[in-house]
């Protein structure tokens, strides 16, 4: 699957607290999510961010909370994939698990600042920024993980593992 | 192959002889935990599996302890649908209000865990529970949906950092500046998708609460599960608590680790991580002249009694300084009542504290002890990020329940042998 968006680029630790306030958690509809996504660290990214729109991040992107509605209010917003230098592993399975691409690239500093375009291609993990030639490459998903993503996320594989044969 | 603590555990929960590192498994969970704010999404997952009932009645724990009491209609209607998803498939451990509390201080209370046990939770400090030597650890809402139908969860198999504890602590020093020191060490990187094992011959010297709030923040570092030894203070606890899980689990003696500390107890003194991450530490004497707003001593974190007892040793006869608000929240109706028996509550009152229910509210911003703007706590929590407890500019500073103390009676950060000094 080719992706192509507008970068939107972040430091390391992004925390769910920011991602997604604790204040904004008494509802988990995904509109209303998307309306405060990113609210303590960039108040301008709500009213900004286009379907399609990357997140290019550095290290221990998601850190903090369980809230799935951090992966939930991105996924709303538009984004079409977080690719950061790494995730934390609570935010990794969660977007897994409700299909939010995802990638983890070593070079992410180095790819695009916010406002460039990025090229991405899920399946092989390559990432290029057409405007500067940059590129950079993420680690293609394999085995389970692949299949999850494939199955369009967990509680999809669950439905497809418990209807009964045909 | 040889196999740390926390693989054995994962080993023995899918049918297995031995597990390595990297591997994906499906474990079969012994507990899945949620919250009023994690539970309701769960539940509209649920829905979708397409499955009627839960897989074990007895074996999922929802604890409303969020925004509660449920401090606007929003969260009153999701404490609503978990109420009455737990009425219709009759789940035996559902807690709100009086005979509750805050899920992590609750659970190993009432002996819904045990050593041995796997555990998930639709909550990151979900790994409190390592203290008991469980695996346990959070994860999101959809796993905690699929766990509710299958009993089941996947794991990709965790290499272990191993902290080998030696000497003892000095006095006013606890399991929180242990374990602020320790991700001060790490980072909030250093234990990304491992295992933080804790053993060593300094162990037995600390208490059980120490524990479970240095395995409550072991997520704080990244790590996948925090795990504890087991030994004779645990056996007593989990006599104790009535739990009926007591399969002991000990690393190999070869086991392989990613890297071993040595931490020296005795070396310790009262620290603070400073905003706006727990990895900013610095020794609680060495931050200068900060004048606070709000101290908020509780929490899953550090709300148990042996928390209580020792803010209740440093408030005796001393008062909150003016301007400062000191909030005293147990963290489950069981400490509440012992700390009333043991006339901590009066102490606390006459300090000029405010006494709330069990609740996790503070902690997250979400309600009772909100911070405005440019407002600055001292907190027993375990998160002081951007925004953590209110305002995007107000800010929290992190300390074990000595140091939260001694700052109320000085209107600033300070350690406890500060009050010694004036």
């Amino acid at each position: 699957m080719k992706l192509s968006g507008t970068v939107h680029k972040y430091g390391d630790n992004v925390d769910t607290d920011v991602i997604i306030p604790a204040r904004y958690l008494n509802t988990f509809d995904p509109t209303e999510l998307a309306r405060h996504c990113l609210e303590d660290l960039d108040p301008s990214f709500a009213g900004k961010v286009k379907p399609g729109d990357i997140i290019l991040a550095g290290a221990n992107f998601g850190c903090g909370s369980s809230r799935e509605h951090a992966p939930l209010a991105l996924k709303s917003s538009g984004v079409g994939c977080v690719v950061a230098r790494s995730f934390a592993r609570i935010f990794f399975r969660n977007a897994i698990n409700i299909g939010l691409p995802i990638l983890e690239c070593p070079t992410t500093s180095s790819l695009a600042e916010s406002g460039d375009r990025l090229e991405i291609e899920l399946e092989t993990g390559s990432i290029v920024n057409p405007t500067t030639g940059a590129s950079g490459q993420a680690a293609p998903y394999t085995g389970f993980i692949l299949e999850l993503i494939q199955a369009g996320g967990l509680i999809a594989r669950l439905r497809r593992d418990a209807a009964p044969a045909k | 192959m040889s196999m740390t603590m926390t693989q054995k555990i994962l080993a023995a929960h899918t049918g297995r002889e031995s597990v390595g590192p990297g591997e994906i498994i499906h474990a079969v969970c012994d507990l899945v935990l949620g919250n009023d704010i994690t539970a309701p999404p769960a539940i509209a997952e649920f829905r979708k599996i397409g499955t009627a009932r839960v897989f074990d009645r007895n074996k999922i724990a929802l604890v409303m302890d969020h925004f509660t009491p449920a401090k606007d209609i929003k969260s009153a209607e999701q404490c609503k649908t978990v109420r009455d998803f737990a009425r219709e498939q009759k789940i035996v451990h559902f807690y709100e209000g009086g005979g509750g509390g805050v899920e992590h201080v609750i659970l190993p209370e009432k002996g819904l865990v045990g050593a041995g046990d796997l555990v998930i939770g639709a909550d990151s400090h979900t790994c409190t529970y390592g203290a008991l030597g469980a695996f346990s650890t959070g994860v999101g809402s959809t796993d905690m949906a699929a766990g509710m139908a299958s009993g089941r969860c996947w794991f990709k198999v965790p290499e272990a950092l191993r902290f080998e504890l030696e000497e003892k602590l000095p006095p006013d020093v606890g399991g929180k500046d242990v374990i602020l020191s320790v991700i001060g060490r790490i980072g909030v990187e250093g234990a990304s998708y491992k295992s933080m094992e804790f053993g060593g011959p300094g162990l037995s010297s600390l208490t059980m609460d120490d524990r479970l709030t240095m395995a409550n923040m072991a997520v704080e570092a990244g790590a996948k599960n925090g795990i504890f030894e087991v030994d004779d203070k645990t056996r007593e606890y989990l006599r104790e608590s009535g739990s009926k899980s007591r399969t002991e689990y000990r690393a190999d003696r070869d086991a392989v680790y990613a890297e071993t500390f040595r931490i020296d107890l005795s070396s310790l003194k009262p620290v603070v991580a400073m905003p706006s991450s727990p990895a900013n530490v610095r020794p609680a004497d060495e931050v200068g002249q900060v004048p606070i707003d709000q101290v908020v001593i509780g929490s899953c974190t550090n709300g148990r009694i042996s928390d209580f007892r020792t803010a209740a040793r440093i408030l005796k006869g001393r008062k909150a300084a003016p301007g400062v608000r000191l909030l005293i929240l147990p963290g489950s109706d069981l400490v509440y009542a012992q700390a009333l028996k043991e006339g901590l509550l009066a102490t606390f009152l006459l300090a000029g504290a405010v006494i709330g229910p069990p609740t996790c509210g503070p902690c997250l911003g979400g309600h009772m002890g909100v911070l405005a703007k440019g407002e600055k706590a001292v907190a027993t929590t375990n998160r002081n990020f951007v925004g953590r407890m209110g305002h995007p500019e107000s800010s929290v500073y992190l300390a074990g329940p000595a140091v939260a103390a001694a700052s109320a009676v000085l209107g600033r950060i300070a350690a406890p042998a500060a009050l010694s000094e004036r």
